[in-house]
């Protein structure tokens, strides 16, 4: 196979109808006719609906019908969680989701649905629905360890104290190794703040009867799963729903859950079929949908005079808001990390994944490893200053060695990853010298650099089903169609997944062309993207598909070349006969001349499915340099480095896009975004834009992001994840840079004003007579 | 979708305060940059708008007769800054509302909106505050003038009567002679922020440049209205600039700064930065005016 196009920046097949504005969305395709859904969310943070009056909601001119949690007559319990369907029960999903609630759980819980001819009709029959709803108020709680607490609200009856789940891992032994005689102890809390992902295109999607079925167009990462989901919430066959996926404008884990395609389905169904669409707003994004979740940790390690691990343990309470979605799979990815990160004899570590009267947590890139990252890295640099080493040595000295294997996962360390990312970022960064410039300033302005790094792996085998499947299509002129299930939501899988085909195939990449919108009912099975799986995954389904159709491509062109399919090859796009190399005929050529010969007619064509069964470790570094203007309380970042060993980059453009995003997510994270709520009513306080600080370009400095290529062995075409890694160090490395430059090493996200302002008086660097005043 | 009863639009000052007259529940719309955000949130879903944004005379900044600097009430934040006037004679104006929301709020918001909205806040309000702009309005009786100090009455509330539109706000002569400003935005990001505290300085020096003529300081943040720091304004009259003078009049400020306690920001943090942009925005200014510290 040639390397034509693998390797480089091809230009993604749909920048020119996005850059023109031709690419259709979602409500770009929604007949202007639709009625419009709009939901009405609980106003309470845990309680029961008593009565819903809709009398006066209903006489709003142009108001259709009106839904309330009382219209449910059947009460299908559903999972919304993206994940592959599980055969054994043990293993699915929790299925805790009503389509309407009576018994809502948060503040901003689905209580009921307005249907109107149009927005302002279904706005103004919300505002007085919302007059009319009687509710008994329950008490809530916000805090994971105070929903443990024995007397704590209850929110779901089979998990007691509000735990969804409880997991513990043990290695060697802790207490006998904390005997050691000259041991340093490490200690420190750590502490993420919940997050939402800001795609920019908010979750939409319309629905409308077809025969006797129900089409669903959504923007969503997982068509084939919603398919699923929408029959189990809805009690009825799968089949009976057909799930289109336009483009897609971001999703980064929110739309790696299941919304409000149930509920749009269901009430398209009530209607006879009528189209109907459900368009979120940002302030319902925010507390509606799906966040991240706030994990708090408690670390402590036992370190021996040359800097290594004697003994280390992990305690992890995982804020899951007041529905399972994801379940325990976020905190459980953390806590695996922690014994593979920085490997250690003797280990306990313990998880709690809590139900809270907060907004549901779910997916988002990075699925729980920015959390980890925090906590993990913080308290890595914690423990190189006790022990008076260099960070960035002490990483060296401690970090997953090279040909390290995981029994599990079967993955191993490969590379010396670790130290090639370090070596390549510290030179772009300058960090050594920049290490000695900045130490020990004074002054109320001040710099630091710092580095972090993290864990992370490709794909979700061996915890779930890792399966790919791909279709090609050969027209006429020798070009090709394509579809894969790895979902294209803006991350460009249409495009490299164009280049691995061309290169594969041996045709040039403007002959192959993805059929981006996936459609339930005609692109093979898939379960969408997520977990950086996609480029890893579709690998394998693509290289088996290509080749297929390459066999039969050849062996077509025997019979019109007379020559054997072993003295045969497809260079750019010509059949060429490999012995002399001669060119025989275009596959243009052959192509019209297999579908219209009257000698076995053929349309040349391949599909198969490949079931993975390896996983990748994919890991990289951040530096991160800031100047702090201590007075001001306030952090400037000056530079950001990232660099990655995703394995063989396919398209490097479109990799340096995904760490850029990556990296502007972990600034926001690092510095100024946390979604906060009333803790005397438990409703949300800054769901939108102006008051969630997200970061904007102005709190940017140019974003560097690079690479360390191993090809990967056990992949397809050598690749491995890079969608969600980007993310994950971004936080520590700026806070082990202010933690550099001023000395207070802070634990708590994000590092924002308020943060620095209480930190600082506390250590002394600001005069603290303001401080009395809270 | 927006929730708009009626529009009405406006072809000359006087018809517009006539369809204020026959609409009185109607409010005016300018820019639209708050009052359609508004509409969208369902604060002022149904509302009646009278708008005036098609009127090109209430555009663009001029010197008046008396030499006051005049600056129409619909001029865009973006028209402001890029204003010659304003660059040569108080381009801390300029600067202060060059901070206002994204590019495309500035160049559609208008200063006009900005103070009428009422919100103390506003980017523009501390900097008008402290080079005492007067707001002049046109109503059903006529022409009033009113110093901005008197205009704002409290959060929300302006001082306009039935029917009346702001029309142009001015900066007499005696306030911009000689004088150099600075304004510092205190916010939570770099763009598309709302100001957690604003303090906009300004510093006439004697000839000699050793001594403060007048120095007057307004705050945004500070209190439910834009504000003034009179008491550390007081003090610095007449008195040398060196580093003690300069200090005092940073702590100072705090007589008169008090912000409540939120969850956008607690009064200990808005106070404490109050402090610190004092002193930043006094010296910044004290450069501009060529004065030397200690000299």
């Amino acid at each position: 196979m040639s390397k034509k196009y693998i390797g480089k920046s091809v230009i993604r097949h749909d920048a020119y109808d996005k850059a023109t504005g031709r690419t259709k969305y979602t409500d770009d395709l929604c007949d202007k006719g639709a009625l419009v859904i709009r939901v009405l969310h609980s106003s309470i943070a845990n309680g029961i609906v008593k009565k819903i009056d809709t009398k006066e909601a209903e006489k709003i001119p142009g108001v259709v019908r009106v839904f309330t949690c009382f219209d449910i007559k059947e009460k299908h319990y559903f999972p919304t969680a993206g994940h592959p369907w599980s055969t054994d029960p043990h293993h699915q999903d929790i299925c805790d989701r009503l389509i309407l609630t009576d018994r809502p759980l948060f503040h901003g819980d689905d209580i009921a649905a307005v249907v109107a001819e149009d927005e302002v009709a279904a706005s103004q029959a919300i505002r007085i629905l919302e007059k009319s709803v009687e509710y008994e108020e329950l008490p809530f709680v916000l805090d994971a360890q105070e929903a443990m607490e024995d007397g704590a609200p209850q929110l779901h009856e089979d998990y007691p104290n509000n735990v969804l789940a409880h997991t513990e891992i043990h290695m060697g032994n802790v207490e006998e190794a904390i005997k050691e005689k000259g041991l340093t102890k490490v200690e420190g809390w750590y502490e993420t703040q919940p997050v939402q992902h800001c795609h920019i295109e908010n979750f939409i999607c319309y629905a409308y009867g077809e025969g006797d079925r129900t089409v669903v167009v959504s923007s969503t990462q997982i068509p084939h799963i919603a398919r699923r989901v929408i029959g189990q919430a809805l009690g009825m066959d799968w089949g009976k729903f057909r799930v289109i996926k336009p483009f897609v404008g971001g999703g980064f884990g929110n739309k790696q859950d299941v919304l409000y395609e149930p509920l749009c389905a269901w009430i398209s169904i009530q209607l006879g079929g009528r189209l109907v669409k459900l368009d979120v707003s940002r302030e319902e994004t925010f507390i509606s949908n799906r966040i991240r979740h706030a994990i708090r940790y408690h670390i402590t390690s036992w370190m021996r005079k040359d800097g290594s691990f004697a003994a280390r343990t992990i305690k992890a309470w995982c804020n899951n808001g007041a529905y399972s979605s994801h379940g325990h799979a976020i905190a459980a990815k953390g806590l695996n990390a922690f014994p593979q990160l920085y490997p250690c004899d003797n280990i306990d570590g313990e998880t709690w994944t809590v139900y809270t009267n907060r907004s549901v947590a779910g997916a988002m890139r990075g699925y729980g490893m920015p959390q980890a990252s925090f906590a993990m890295e913080c308290h890595a640099e914690d423990c190189a200053r006790a022990m008076k080493m260099d960070p960035l040595e002490f990483r060296r000295k401690n970090l997953m060695p090279v040909g390290y294997y995981h029994a599990f996962s079967k993955n191993e360390l490969y590379s010396d990853t670790f130290n090639q990312c370090f070596d390549k970022g510290a030179e772009i960064i300058g960090y050594y010298d920049k290490v000695k410039k900045y130490k020990n300033q004074k002054g109320d302005i001040r710099r630091g650099i710092a580095v972090s790094t993290f864990w992370y792996n490709t794909a979700v085998y061996p915890i779930a089903l890792e399966t790919s499947s791909c279709r090609i299509v050969m027209n006429q002129d020798g070009s090709v169609q394509f579809q894969i299930g790895e979902t294209e939501i803006g991350q460009g899988a249409d495009t490299v997944a164009s280049q691995m085909i061309a290169d594969t195939l041996g045709i040039p990449v403007d002959m192959v062309h993805p059929i981006s919108n996936q459609d339930t009912d005609v692109c093979p099975f898939g379960t969408g993207v997520y977990a950086s799986r996609g480029t890893y995954t579709l690998g394998f389904s693509i290289r088996q598909t290509a080749e297929l159709l390459k066999e039969k491509v050849l062996e077509a062109a025997h019979q019109f070349t007379r020559m054997p399919v072993y003295n045969l090859d497809i260079v750019d796009g010509v059949i060429v006969r490999t012995t002399d190399g001669r060119e025989l005929m275009t596959l243009g050529e052959l192509a019209l001349a297999k579908l219209y010969t009257t000698e076995g007619s053929q349309h040349l064509t391949a599909e198969s499915t490949y079931q993975i069964k390896s996983n990748a470790y994919s890991f990289g570094c951040c530096f991160a340099e800031v100047e702090v203007d201590i007075p001001m309380c306030r952090v400037r970042l000056l530079n950001i480095v990232n660099v990655h060993d995703a394995g063989q980059i396919i398209n490097p453009m479109l990799a340096e896009g995904q760490v850029h995003g990556g990296q502007s997510m972990g600034i926001g994270y690092a510095l100024s975004e946390k979604l906060m709520w009333d803790e005397k009513t438990g409703a949300p306080l800054n769901n939108n834009l102006l008051d969630y600080k997200m970061s904007s370009f102005m709190d940017h400095p140019r974003l560097v992001g690079a690479f360390v290529e191993n090809y990967e062995p056990t992949s397809a075409y050598g690749t491995k994840g890079l969608g969600e890694p980007p993310v994950c160090p971004v936080a520590p490395a700026i806070r082990n840079a202010i933690g550099y430059a001023t000395g207070q090493y802070i634990n708590e996200l994000p590092l924002s004003p308020h943060t620095l302002f209480r930190e600082f008086t506390a250590g002394g660097l600001i005069n603290d007579s303001f401080a009395e005043e809270e | 979708m927006y929730d708009i009863k009626a529009l009405y639009e406006a072809e000359s000052v006087q018809h517009a305060i006539e369809l204020l007259q026959e609409h009185p529940e109607a409010q005016i719309l300018a820019g639209g940059s708050d009052v359609l955000v508004q509409v969208r949130e369902g604060r002022r879903a149904g509302v009646e708008l009278v708008s005036i944004y098609m009127l090109d005379e209430l555009r663009g900044v001029s010197i008046d007769e008396e030499e006051n600097i005049r600056i129409g009430s619909l001029t865009s934040f973006s028209h402001i800054t890029n204003d010659p006037i304003i660059q040569k004679y108080i381009n801390v104006l300029g600067e202060a509302v060059d901070m206002v929301g994204g590019p495309q709020i500035r160049a559609i918001g208008t200063i006009g909106g900005n103070t009428c909205n009422g919100v103390t806040s506003a980017d523009s309000a501390s900097t008008l505050m402290a080079w005492d702009a007067i707001i002049e309005i046109t109503g059903p009786e006529g022409v009033r003038r009113v110093p901005i100090k008197d205009f704002y009455i409290k959060a929300k509330v302006v001082d306009l009567k039935p029917a009346e539109i702001q029309t142009a706000i001015l900066i007499p002569k005696e306030s911009y002679d000689r004088c150099f400003g600075h304004y510092i935005k205190y916010a939570m990001r770099n763009a598309l922020d709302i100001t957690t505290t604003g303090c906009s300085v300004n510093v006439r020096l004697s000839e000699d440049k050793k001594k403060f003529e007048r120095v007057r300081i307004g705050y945004g943040v500070a209190a439910p209205i834009p504000m003034r720091a009179t008491a550390a304004e007081e003090f610095l009259k007449g008195k040398a600039v060196n580093e003690k003078n300069i200090k005092a009049f940073s702590e100072m400020v705090l007589e008169d700064v008090n912000p409540r306690n939120s969850w956008r920001a607690s009064r200990a943090l808005r106070r404490h930065i109050s402090v610190v942009m004092a002193e930043r925005a006094l010296r910044d200014c004290i450069e501009q005016a060529g004065g030397v510290i200690n000299g």
